[in-house]
C-alpha cells in the first residue's frame, strides 16, 4: 500500500515559520486581511508541493536531473528572448495560465545537474569532472546575471559550489580559489557592476552619507531593528514598521518589522528555527546512503541558510541591497514554492535513504 | 570480486570524505549563524539606546502631499465643481491624556453633535492610534476662533486647512457630474492605494467617476523633519504633487438650468445635442438631488428620503431611464419603408383601426374616428398609426429592426458616463431567445409604432434625432470636451481634446432622408401638423419635429384611454424630438415627460423652448411685464393645492 511519508522535525520547523510569517504580515501589511489570505494560499500550494515531492525516490531525481536540467535552461533563454520584465529586469515567462521564473527552478536544477555530473565518477572529481562541473554552473549564471538579478545568480554559483565542496573539492585549491576571488573583487566593482549596484554597496560601507537618498531604506531599517532592544516593541507596535518608514518592509525587508516588535529575544528565537532546520537537512545528508542524495541534502540545506543569511545581512546594514527575500517569511509566492519543493527534496531523500543501492 | 572491493572501498572513501565536508559545513553554519546573531547584538542591545532615541524623534519622516483634484467647469468656463478651503478639527489619540475630558471640553466651544462624536469614536477604535481622526468638518469662524483661544487647554486637538469639493449649481448639474465622496474600505480594494496616499475623496458618479484618472492629479511627497511631538520643524526634500487635469464640459451650464426650469416640477429627461460633433448641450434629468451633501458622507435619513422619494431624484432618467420610443420613431420607420420598396405614394384608409388578415383583434389608430385616406407625409404630419401597421406588416420586422439599430437604439451611444444599458430593439431573435416564443405579426405592428417592446432611453432619442439631422451619421455624445493638464501651477498647459467617434453612417438614400424631413418640418410649420400648436407658432427658424406618446398601462380591448380617471403614474409618457435649423442643424433635442399625456402637449413646449434659448438667447419664461404677472398667480395656484 502507498503511504505519504514526510519528515516530521522538518515539517515542524516548517509550520513554525509559516505560522511566524501570517503574524508578522498581519502586522507588516497594515493588517491586510489579503494579503494574509493570499499568503495562507501559496503556502498551501507549497506543502502541497513539497508533501509530493517528498514521495519521490533520489534514483529517480537522478535519472531525470539531465532533462530537467536542460528545460531549466532551454526556459532561461526563452526568458532572454520573449521574457516579461517585472521591476526593470526580465525574469518571467507568461506561460499563458502562469507566470513563472525560470531562474527559480535552477535553484533546484543546478545543485542537481551538478550532483549529476561530479557523482558519474568517483570522488574526489578530477580535473576534467571539474570541467563539467563547473559548466554545468556557470552557464545557468551568466544567463540569470544579464536578465540581470545579481542576487539569484550568486546563489546559484554557491549551491553548486557547495556540491563541489562536498564532493572533496581540495581545501589547497579552495584557497587559491578565494585569494583569485578576493583580486576580483575590485575589478567586478569598477568593470562589472552596474552603476546602481556601485551605489548599493557604497551605501552599505557609509549608510549616512546620503541619509534621504540611496541610505534611507537601510537606515530605516537599522533603526527598526536597533529600536527594537531585548523585547521589542510588541506585535502591530513597532513605531517604525507601523509609520511607514521602511519601504518594501512586508516583502525583502519584513525583518525589520519582525526584529523591532520581537526584540532580539524573537530574533534569537527565529535564528534558532533556522539553524535547526538547516542541522536536520544536513543530518539527513549524513546518514543518506548514496552519494547523489549525500551531495544535494548537503547544498540544499546549506543553501537555504545562505538566503537567511544574506537578507538578514542586507536588513540590518552587513551587506549590500540585493533582491533576497527572507525564507518563508517574506511575502510573496515563487520563492516559497522553490524552498518548499527544495524541502521536499530533502524529505525524499530521507524517507528513501536505504533503499537506493549502489 | 576484486572490482566489488574496489567498489566498496571507493564508497567508503567517498563516505568518509562527504561526512568529513559535511562537519565543516556544521562549523561554518555556526559561524554564520553566530555572525547573525552578533550584528544583531549589536545593532539591539550594545545601540539600543542609539536607536531608540532615533526612532523616538524619528527626524526623518515621509509625507505624502495629496494632489488638487481637477476642476470641472461648463462650455463657457463657469465653475460646476470646484475645491474650497475649509478647516476641520482633528485629532490624535496618543497625544491625548483623557478623550472624555478632551471631547467635553471641546463640545462646549465647538457644536458637535453626538453622531459625530460617536463617529468619531469608532474611527478612533478602528485604527491606531497614532493616526489622527476627523471629530468635525468645516468649522464655522466663530468655532475657529474660540478654538485657537483656548487651544493650549486641548493637547492632542489642532485645527487643519483642507480642500473640499463643492458643487456650486447644487442639484442642476447633479447628473451629469454626480459627486465624491469620501474614500471607504470597498473603495480601498479596488484602487492603487499609492496614489490616493492623503487623498480623502474619491469619484462616485457622473463625471467625477468617469473621470477620476484626469482629476486625481498624481501626490507628491515631502520629506521633513519632526521632533518628539511629531511637529514639523522643517522641509528637507519636496517632490511636488500634480494637480489633477480640469475638465472642460460641452453642457452650457444656461441651457441646462434653463432646460429644467421648462420641464417645471414635472418628472423628465431633456437632452440636447450638437449634431455634428456630437457635443452635448444640456443634460437633464428632473427631479434633481444635491450632490453636496454626499460629498461628506449622506446621513441616513436623508438618504433614505431621497431613496425613498416617488419621483426617484437619484435615478439619472435621461441615461439609464427606458421607455417606449413610441410615435417619435415614425419617420424611421417611414424611412425603412421607402428602403425597402414600400412606394412614397401609398395612401392608406385609416378608419380609425387595423385588423390582420384572419384575426379579429383589432389594433387601434390614437384617433378613434380614424383620418381617412392619409399619404406618407400626412401619416407623419398627423401621426396616423393604421399607416404604421400596414406599412411595417408589409415590409416586416427584419427590416424594421436593423434599420432602427442604424440610428443607434438598442445599442449603448458610447457617451463618456458610466452605467449606460443598451435599452431593446425587438428581434425575431431576440424575442425567440428571451421569451422562448416566436415573433407574431402583432409585434411588428407595435414595433412599428414604437410600443410593445421597443425600450429607449432619451439619451438615445437624442442620438438618434441628431443621426437623423447628420442625415445619417451617428457620432458618439460627449459630455467633456477637453482635459486641460496644468504642470505644478505653471502657465505650460496641456490640453487635449475630446472628439466623439463616428460610429455609423445609415444606409439610406439622401432623398429619402429629404422626404422624411420635410415631413418632420411638416409636423412642427404645417397648421394641421401634430406639434404645430405647441412648438411650430411664430418660429424665427425651421424645425422638424416628431411627437410621441408612450403607453404606460396597457388597454384593454374596446376600453377608453380616459386621462381623468387614471392616477398620475399610470398616465402616459410624452415624448417629442425635434431639430432645427432643417437646413443647418446645431441642436438636436430629445424631451420625455413622465406621464405627461401627450406628446405634443407636454413634451414639444419644452423642446421649443430649448430651441429658441439656445438658438435666439430668447428665454421662454424671462419676466415680461404682465406675463410675470400671470405667472406668479400659477405659482400661488400651485401652492394651494
Amino acid at each position: 500500500m502507498f503511504r505519504i511519508k514526510v519528515d516530521m522535525p522538518l515539517l515542524f520547523g516548517l509550520m513554525l515559520l509559516s505560522v511566524s510569517s501570517l503574524f508578522i504580515l498581519w502586522s507588516a501589511g497594515a493588517e491586510n486581511p489579503r494579503l494574509i489570505i493570499n499568503q495562507a494560499i501559496r503556502m498551501g500550494v507549497a506543502v502541497t508541493g513539497m508533501i509530493i515531492i517528498a514521495q519521490i525516490r533520489p534514483a529517480t531525481l537522478f535519472r531525470w536531473t539531465p532533462l530537467f536540467y536542460a528545460a531549466g535552461l532551454l526556459m532561461l533563454v526563452l526568458v532572454l528572448l520573449v521574457g516579461d520584465v517585472g521591476k526593470g529586469a526580465q525574469r518571467w515567462l507568461d506561460l499563458g495560465v502562469i507566470r513563472f521564473q525560470p531562474s527559480e527552478a535552477m535553484k533546484l536544477a543546478v545543485p542537481m545537474m551538478v550532483a549529476w555530473v561530479v557523482t558519474r565518477k568517483s570522488l574526489p572529481p578530477n580535473m576534467k569532472n571539474l570541467f563539467w562541473a563547473g559548466s554545468a554552473l556557470i552557464l545557468p549564471s551568466l544567463f540569470i546575471l544579464v536578465q540581470p538579478d545579481l542576487g539569484t545568480a550568486l546563489l546559484i554559483i554557491m549551491s553548486g559550489a557547495l556540491i563541489i565542496f562536498l564532493a572533496g573539492f581540495a581545501w589547497r585549491h579552495i584557497a587559491i580559489l578565494s585569494v583569485l576571488a578576493l583580486a576580483f573583487i575590485p575589478i567586478a566593482y569598477y568593470f562589472i557592476l552596474e552603476t546602481y549596484q556601485q551605489r548599493r554597496i557604497q551605501t552599505l560601507i557609509d549608510p549616512w552619507s546620503d541619509p534621504l537618498g540611496s541610505g534611507y531604506q537601510i537606515i530605516q531599517s537599522m533603526i527598526a531593528i536597533g529600536s527594537g532592544g531585548a523585547q521589542g516593541k510588541g506585535w502591530g507596535q513597532g513605531s517604525q514598521s507601523q509609520g511607514d518608514f521602511i519601504p518594501d518592509r512586508h516583502t525583502d525587508f519584513i525583518f525589520s518589522v519582525f526584529s523591532e516588535e520581537m526584540g532580539f529575544i524573537g530574533v534569537l528565537l527565529l535564528i534558532t528555527v533556522y539553524v535547526a532546520l538547516v542541522a536536520r537537512g544536513l543530518y539527513i545528508a549524513y546518514y543518506t546512503k548514496d552519494t547523489f542524495s549525500r551531495l544535494l541534502a548537503g547544498s540544499l540545506s546549506m543553501t537555504f541558510f545562505f538566503y537567511v543569511f544574506v537578507n538578514i545581512g542586507m536588513v540590518a546594514g552587513m551587506l549590500p541591497v540585493v533582491g533576497v527575500p527572507l525564507p518563508l517569511i517574506s511575502y510573496g509566492g515563487t520563492s516559497m514554492v522553490t524552498l518548499m519543493a527544495g524541502f521536499g527534496i530533502l524529505m525524499g531523500i530521507h524517507n528513501h535513504r536505504s533503499l537506493m543501492s549502489r | 570480486m576484486a572490482a566489488d572491493q574496489i567498489e566498496l572501498k571507493d564508497y567508503l572513501r567517498e563516505t568518509n570524505l562527504i561526512h568529513s565536508r559535511l562537519i565543516a559545513l556544521v562549523v561554518l553554519l555556526g559561524i554564520l549563524a553566530l555572525i547573525l546573531i552578533a550584528r544583531v547584538w549589536y545593532l539591539q542591545i550594545y545601540n539600543n539606546e542609539r536607536f531608540e532615541l532615533l526612532s523616538k524623534d524619528n527626524r526623518v519622516r515621509l509625507v505624502p502631499v495629496p494632489p488638487v483634484r481637477g476642476q470641472i467647469f461648463d462650455r463657457n468656463g463657469k465653475v460646476l465643481a470646484e475645491n474650497i478651503p475649509i478647516f476641520t478639527l482633528e485629532i490624535l489619540p496618543q497625544d491625548v491624556e483623557d478623550m472624555n475630558e478632551l471631547l467635553d471640553g471641546l463640545s462646549k466651544i465647538i457644536e458637535v453633535s453626538p453622531s459625530d462624536i460617536s463617529k468619531f469614536k469608532s474611527q478612533v477604535r478602528s485604527h491606531r492610534k497614532f493616526e489622527t481622526q476627523v471629530l468635525k468638518i468645516n468649522l464655522s469662524e466663530q468655532e475657529l476662533a474660540r478654538f485657537s483661544v483656548n487651544r493650549h487647554r486641548f493637547r492632542g486637538a489642532k485645527v487643519q486647512a483642507r480642500l473640499q469639493r463643492s458643487y456650486p449649481y447644487a442639484g442642476e448639474m447633479a447628473h451629469v457630474l454626480g459627486y465624491v465622496g469620501r474614500i471607504n474600505q470597498r473603495d480601498k480594494e479596488g484602487i492603487d492605494l499609492k496614489a490616493y496616499k492623503g487623498t480623502d475623496y474619491i469619484g462616485r458618479r457622473g463625471i467625477e467617476a468617469r473621470y477620476e484618472d484626469h482629476l486625481l492629479g498624481q501626490v507628491g511627497v515631502e520629506q521633513v523633519e519632526a521632533n518628539a511631538h511629531g511637529q514639523i520643524i522643517r522641509t528637507l526634500d519636496r517632490k511636488p504633487p500634480v494637480s489633477g487635469d480640469d475638465i472642460y464640459l460641452n453642457i452650457d451650464v444656461e441651457l441646462q438650468i434653463k432646460a429644467r426650469e421648462y420641464l417645471g416640477d414635472r418628472r423628465g429627461s431633456v437632452i440636447a445635442i450638437e449634431p455634428e460633433s456630437g457635443e452635448v448641450l444640456a443634460f437633464v434629468s428632473n427631479p434633481v438631488y444635491d450632490p453636496n451633501k454626499f460629498v461628506n458622507g449622506i446621513d441616513h435619513r436623508s438618504y433614505n428620503a431621497l431613496r425613498e422619494d416617488v419621483n426617484r431624484p437619484l435615478v439619472n432618467r435621461t441615461i439609464s431611464g427606458r421607455y417606449a420610443p413610441g410615435s417619435t420613431i415614425k419617420g424611421l420607420v417611414s424611412m425603412a419603408g421607402l428602403e425597402h420598396g414600400w412606394n412614397p405614394n401609398t395612401n392608406i384608409t385609416c378608419p380609425g383601426f387595423f385588423r390582420l388578415k384572419g384575426n379579429s383583434h383589432r389594433y387601434r389608430c390614437w384617433k378613434r374616428s380614424g383620418h381617412g385616406v392619409t399619404s406618407m407625409l400626412e401619416s407623419i404630419m398627423f401621426s396616423c398609426d393604421v399607416y404604421y401597421y400596414q406599412l411595417s406588416n408589409t415590409i416586416g420586422i427584419d427590416k424594421i429592426s436593423a434599420f432602427l439599430k442604424d440610428f443607434g437604439l438598442g445599442s449603448k451611444t458610447g457617451i463618456d458616463l458610466k452605467g449606460e444599458p443598451s435599452g431593446l430593439v425587438p428581434s425575431r431573435e431576440w424575442k425567440r431567445q428571451q421569451r422562448g416564443v416566436s415573433w407574431y405579426p402583432g409585434d411588428t405592428l407595435n414595433t412599428g409604432i414604437g410600443q410593445g417592446d421597443v425600450l429607449v432611453t432619451p439619451l438615445q432619442l437624442g442620438v438618434m434625432t441628431a443621426t437623423l439631422a447628420n442625415r445619417g451619421k451617428r457620432v458618439e455624445p460627449r459630455i467633456v470636451g477637453r482635459l486641460e493638464h496644468s504642470l505644478n501651477g505653471d502657465t505650460e498647459e496641456d490640453v487635449s481634446y475630446l472628439k466623439g467617434a463616428e460610429v455609423g453612417q445609415v444606409n439610406a438614400s439622401d432623398q429619402n432622408f429629404q422626404t422624411i424631413i420635410e415631413a418632420m418640418t411638416a409636423v412642427v410649420k404645417h397648421p394641421r401638423g401634430t406639434a404645430h400648436r405647441a412648438a411650430g407658432l411664430n418660429a424665427e427658424y425651421t424645425m422638424a419635429g416628431k411627437t410621441g406618446t408612450a403607453q404606460v398601462v396597457g388597454i384593454a380591448q374596446g376600453a377608453e384611454y380616459d386621462a381623468s380617471i387614471l392616477n398620475d403614474f399610470q398616465k402616459d409618457h410624452a415624448l417629442f424630438v425635434s431639430f432645427a435649423p432643417v437646413e443647418k442643424p446645431k441642436i438636436a433635442v430629445a424631451v420625455i415627460v413622465e406621464n405627461g399625456g401627450s406628446g405634443s402637449g407636454a413634451a414639444a413646449p419644452v423642446a421649443r423652448k430649448v430651441t429658441d434659448f439656445y438658438l435666439l438667447g430668447k428665454d421662454a419664461n424671462a419676466p415680461v411685464e404682465d406675463e410675470a404677472l400671470n405667472q406668479t398667480t400659477a405659482v400661488v395656484g400651485l401652492g394651494d393645492d
